[in-house]
């Protein structure tokens, strides 16, 4: 059974007005339960759109987005999203921010100890997947940015949703914190066997974490193809260096380069290839 | 200035020769607490010695410009011979509950305002419109719609800060990071749980240092609003002061209502602190 179906899906924004801009045209793409797919492509091809779309925070202007079978309309508990930064909530400590989601049931419904009781064992256990036990209490303005995002993903599972949808959420991180990410978040999709949509503009990252890349192109964002990612299921991190690895990150820079349309990018490229050493034009 | 910069350095560095400090006065350099109150002391100790000496000089006649010994001793006659203490409190209780009425309606107003677009544009232009109108041009209407009682005191501190501060609260919240309110909605958050669990408790910080900037605006407003028929009150004394050429009260009311003023904003920044401590605790 397929989790996520979208169909000629399309979004133009500003749609009313006469200077509308086409940000996604003819998308079809199906997802499947517990399958963790990454979004890739060169800025301005509509990923973070389309990942937007399926959480419900923007509304698609042609086609269907359906989610098990109904269309999905507006944001759910459902679908949670992990933003790149800023979205923990300050004056909350780490246990309560992920205790959030939590806190808006006890207020609607009568809930009985025995629930909170199990809330709480959750929120606990979250908070020891991430490894943040020691920092329960913390404010999030004391932790770093990696363990921002650990805390981020933390409050995302803790109402148990049924897709993840990460928007670049390892992006604004250096290069061994998101490593560290990377292996943390396999390991929660493993054992939550939540679906995620992961958008990234890293290559590395959407084949490394990817059971498929998606390639996106601009101009209008669009899909180019779907690449099954030929790695085993359990991946590490030395399979960054193996030739299927390699080869699928090749062919992916490659086809991004191409679609970019980035004429003066181009031409710098170009240029650079072709100036003569400055450092001997100096001793003439 | 310099010398006392260099007096400090070599105070604090001992006898052992120590690395050299950054200076002081280096663009947004830092400086250590004791620096700071040293230079508050300054700030404050300067203009009175200037003004004792200016005073002293004989340059400008006492009527003028009385010294600060006798606006201390007036301060002193104000409380033995005149009713200072109640002079102090009933302005106090005018500027407060001035105050207190625009906050209770311009905090939710701000709130509408701030998260919904159809009420930001069906208030905003208005109030933008109002508040450029000087409270003062009130006082006529204000006297014929409600008398010369104490309400219409309170009403024109309400004129005067109102508007503003509806204003400042709607861009307090129009600031909370879109990133925090989206995610409350990915976690299935209504939107009256997102006004109030989100968006009120994100920039209640913010809040908070617009009611203390706009408390200080309301005691500007004391002068004018004891315009109207008032009997008693520091506003009052000093337009009353005036018809006598008593520059001593003059000078004594508007300094009482200068230091009430940085008392109370002293206390708001107290609050600030104690309200919002993951604010003032970095790591």
């Amino acid at each position: 059974m397929s989790n996520i179906l979208i169909r000629q899906l399309g979004k133009v924004f500003g749609a009313q007005s006469t200077n509308s801009v086409p940000a996604l045209e003819n998308v079809d793409l199906m997802i499947e339960n517990g399958e963790f797919v990454t979004l890739v492509g060169a800025s301005g091809c509509g990923k973070s759109t389309l990942l937007r779309i399926l959480a419900g925070l923007e509304h698609h202007t042609s086609g269907q987005v359906q989610c098990n079978g109904t269309d999905i309309s507006g944001p759910s508990a459902d679908r949670a999203m992990v933003f790149q930064h800023y979205s923990l909530y300050p004056w909350l400590n780490v246990i309560d921010n992920i205790k959030f989601s939590r806190s808006l049931k006890v207020k609607r419904e009568n809930i009985t100890s025995a629930d909170v009781e199990a809330a709480s064992g959750r929120a606990d256990a979250l908070l020891d997947l991430i490894g943040l036990s020691k920092f329960a209490k913390a404010y999030p303005n004391q932790l770093s940015g990696g363990m921002q995002q650990r805390v981020a993903i933390a409050r995302a599972l803790m109402g148990k949703p049924a897709m993840l949808l990460m928007d670049e959420p390892f992006g604004a991180l250096d290069a061994q914190t998101r490593e560290v990410m990377h292996d943390l978040i396999l390991h929660i999709h493993r054992i939550e066997k939540t679906t995620i949509v992961f958008v990234t503009h890293d290559v590395d990252e959407a084949i490394y974490l990817g059971q498929r890349v998606v390639l996106m192109q601009p101009r209008p964002g669009r899909i180019h193809s779907i690449y099954p990612v030929p790695l085993p299921t359990q991946r590490d991190q030395e399979m960054k260096y193996s030739t299927p690895f390699r080869a699928l990150k090749a062919e992916i820079l490659n086809r991004i380069r191409e679609s970019s349309g980035m004429v003066t990018d181009q031409d710098l490229l170009n240029k650079l290839n072709h100036t003569p050493d400055l450092a001997s034009t100096e001793q003439l | 200035m310099f010398t006392l910069e260099f007096e400090l350095t070599k105070s604090l560095s001992g006898h052992s020769p120590a690395p050299p400090r950054p200076s002081i006065w280096g663009i947004a350099a830092r400086i250590t607490r004791t620096q700071y109150w040293l230079f508050a002391s300054l700030g404050l100790i300067l203009p009175l010695l200037a003004w004792a000496w200016l005073h002293n000089s004989g340059w400008v006649d006492p009527i003028f410009l009385p010294g600060p010994v006798e606006v201390l001793t007036r301060l002193g006659s104000w409380v033995t011979e005149d009713d200072l203490w109640g002079d102090t409190m009933i302005s106090m209780y005018r500027v407060i509950a001035g105050f207190a009425i625009s906050a209770i309606i311009a905090l939710p107003l701000g709130l509408l305002i701030g998260a919904f677009k159809p009420v930001e544009a069906l208030l905003e232009p208005l109030t933008d419109f109002i508040r450029y109108m000087p409270a003062a041009a009130f006082i006529p209407l204000v006297m014929l719609w409600l008398g010369i009682g104490e309400s219409a005191k309170i009403s024109i501190i309400f004129i005067g800060t109102f508007f503003q501060m509806v204003l400042m609260v709607a861009e307090n919240v129009r600031l909370v990071p879109i990133a925090q309110i989206e995610a409350a909605q990915t976690m299935g958050a209504t939107r009256s749980e997102i006004v109030q669990l989100v968006l009120f408790q994100s920039a209640k910080p913010a809040i908070l240092d617009t009611l203390r900037l706009t408390m200080g605006w309301a005691w500007t407003y004391l002068v004018v609003a004891e315009l109207v028929a008032a009997n008693s009150g520091l506003g009052y004394s000093i337009l009353k002061a005036q018809r006598f050429l008593k520059t001593d009260t003059i000078f004594g009311g508007i300094i009482l209502i200068g230091l009430i003023g940085l008392l109370m904003d002293q206390a708001f920044r107290w609050l600030h602190r104690r309200s919002f401590p993951w604010l003032h605790s970095e790591s």
